[in-house]
């Protein structure tokens, strides 16, 4: 196809990637600098760099891929996806960044001082970001292999290493202002293709999209015995509750100097992926009128990465297509190293430090145990994707969402709003969600069946995980009152109190018990 | 502090001034708040059930968008054939017009929060001027 200038597209954002990373790297000074960029980062900023790192493989390919199979219904996906950060601004923005953890386990562990549930956050985050992880890798692989040629693990490989080398380099302040550039730069490089393709296909009056009453108008595309309401239900309730407990989401946070800014934030982010998500569906709309069918064994999800070739032949298309595959690569990287360095962080906390302090009595520094952790967060992943089978990526990221919403929304929901929360309640939510969406989501692996209710209830739990894991986690913590912690009205007080309040008090505090120098 | 200034050519110790001692009595609001005494309770909980009445309205209004629509759609099969000018209503409805509904959503829920919290915390520096 598009190779050498594709190819170059590529090596360009891995280059801009790296230069950003190591031009940033200059101003990490501190451990607290790795994790979470020193927590100064301002709103605009961060909001860019949010949408810069939300915005994956699923959103960049997979959304436009499903609009092209799926017609209106897809629609959901995106919708779902920018929802989700709603649900998280009106429950959980501004007390999770008061909580001034730097991950889901540390707000566990806070808010319920409890180590044991700390561990089990700990494998949740694990899982789902290693889940969420997978998808990049392929993605990278197929678009990689699409526009040059090369074998499919190349592209996965070659996100590794930049992420790696990016991450381990530069911890989170690097990687905020990368994820803030590659927002931009994702949006360009989709829009950009997208209006000149529009534009095109309206001035040469091109072809009417080929399609079926089934892909256009809601509800008409499956048997009455698949409960398609249902489905749409359960996959709104997966990814709106979802996000909220995705790790790289929740570890942005931290990086918002207070609660405030962790609302105007959100606010902002939801702008960003709104306007994204309207660009996708040019793509799959006239992905139909262009091309009508897939080759045998294409992806939908490649349907972005075609469509300029298709508008406007050989020689014009290539600038278009290069455009988009480092569009795609930038979302590759900017999930992929937001999850990596989520995933890393909970490792090396909890599994890494505690290991390199065994074996070397403490004689360790405590960056390279962040840089170890960084590898092992980011290969094992990749070693998956090279077996695990191909799923279109929009849905495959929803099997992380539906995980992540049965068992994290209800430990932050109730623990940021419900000081009643006992220790054994909250592992009790957590495990009962982790068991019933991980296993629903096998069973239907297993089954591959589409009639019924068994078959929708199983492929879309999220409408009864996520109530499930809640109710259970509300009965046993009524069940064990012993188990509520000590502090947990003033955890709770902590989390609602505005920084006004907070600030005034320390600096009236700090004011008049401080000693000033008699000159 | 009178007198001729010190010159520091040695380093000095520096250490808490006995006038610290005071500072809880003085702050009786905010301190309660931390202390959970009977006061700080009756502030927090009416707080709490500020936000927390405003977040469930605004979570109601999200699920009924969001339940509303497929309902919709599902229940009364004429209007997936509307259209708007030359494109359907699905489409422009779930692809475009529900963006701008949530950011809206987003901006009223900031602005309604934060002046929750900025009249708590004008109302706690009140009351402890009025303390003093």
């Amino acid at each position: 196809m598009t190779a050498p200038l594709s190819a170059a597209a590529v090596a360009v954002v891995c280059v801009v990637t790296l230069g950003l990373s190591l031009f940033a790297l200059r101003f990490t000074r501190r451990t607290s600098d790795f994790y979470v960029a020193g927590r100064t980062v301002s709103a605009g900023r961060n909001a860019a760099a949010i949408g810069g790192e939300y915005l994956s493989a699923a959103s960049f390919l997979g959304v436009a891929g499903l609009i092209y199979d799926q017609g209106v219904d897809a629609l959901w996906y995106p919708i779902g996806y920018t929802v989700g950060y709603l649900v998280l601004l009106i429950l959980v923005a501004a007390p999770l960044r008061r909580s001034g953890a730097y991950t889901l386990p540390d707000f566990a562990e806070g808010r319920l001082g409890s180590r044991p549930l700390r561990h089990l956050c700990t494998v949740l985050v694990v899982l789902i970001g290693w889940l969420y992880l997978v998808p990049q890798f392929q993605g990278a692989g197929f678009t990689l292999r699409l526009v040059t040629g090369a074998p499919g693990w190349v592209g996965g490989f070659v996100v590794v290493v930049v992420v790696v080398l990016a991450v381990a380099a530069g911890g989170m302040r690097s990687i905020t202002l990368v994820q803030a550039v590659q927002y931009w730069l994702k949006l360009t490089a989709l829009a950009v293709p997208a209006g000149m393709i529009l534009g095109a296909w309206w001035a040469s009056q091109g072809p009417a999209p080929v399609v079926a009453e089934a892909w256009a108008q809601p509800f008409t595309g499956r048997a009455p015995d698949e409960h398609h309401l249902y489905r749409t239900f359960s996959l709104i309730v997966g990814l709106a509750l979802g996000t909220t407990g995705l790790p790289h989401v929740v570890v942005r946070y931290y990086t918002n100097p207070d609660g405030l800014a962790a609302r105007r934030t959100t606010v902002r982010v939801l702008a960003l992926l709104g306007l994204f998500y309207v660009f996708t569906i040019v793509y799959g709309v006239l992905g139909r009128a262009y091309l009508p069918v897939l080759g045998e064994g294409q992806r939908a999800d490649t349907v972005v990465l075609r469509l300029p070739d298709v508008v406007f032949g050989a020689p014009g298309s290539e600038v278009l297509t290069a455009a988009l595959v480092g569009g795609a690569f930038a979302a590759f990287m900017s999930t992929s190293s937001g999850l990596a360095v989520a995933v890393t962080g909970v490792l090396n906390q909890d599994l890494v430090r505690p290991l390199l302090a065994r074996v070397t009595h403490g004689d360790h520094s405590e960056v390279s145990g962040f840089r170890f952790a960084t590898v092992v967060a980011v290969v094992v992943p990749y070693a998956v994707s090279r077996f695990f089978p191909e799923v279109p990526l929009a849905a495959f990221v929803t099997l992380a969402f539906v995980i992540a919403a049965s068992t994290f929304f209800p430990l932050l929901a109730l623990g940021v709003w419900w000081p009643r929360l006992s220790v054994q309640g909250a592992a009790a939510g957590l495990a009962t969600g982790a068991v019933l969406a991980i296993g629903a989501l096998v069973a239907t692996g297993l089954i591959g069946q589409d009639r019924g209710w068994a078959a929708a209830l199983l492929a879309h739990p999220a409408a009864w995980t996520v109530p499930t894991a809640l109710l259970t986690a509300v009965g046993v913590s009524l069940a064990t009152p012993h188990g509520i912690p000590a502090g947990a009205r003033r955890t709770l007080v902590r989390l609602h109190t505005p920084e006004e309040v907070v600030v005034a008090r320390r600096a009236e505090g700090s004011g008049t018990g401080a000693v000033r120098h008699p000159v | 502090m009178d007198g001729p200034a010190p010159r520091h050519t040695q380093r000095v110790r520096v250490t808490a001034s006995r006038r610290s001692a005071s500072t809880a009595r003085r702050l009786p609001v905010a301190s309660a708040l931390a202390e959970q005494t009977g006061v700080g309770e009756l502030y927090l909980q009416g707080l709490l059930r500020a936000q927390l009445r405003l977040t469930a309205a605004v979570t109601a209004a999200v699920a009924a968008m969001l339940a509303g629509i497929p309902l919709l759609f599902a229940l009364v099969p004429a209007t997936r054939e509307l259209h708007v000018g030359p494109l359907p209503l699905p489409w422009v409805v779930l692809g475009v017009l529900i963006y701008p509904a949530i950011v809206a959503m987003a901006a009223f829920f900031a602005r309604r929060t934060e002046q929750t919290e900025r009249r708590f915390a004008a109302f706690v520096t009140e009351a402890e001027k009025e303390e003093r």
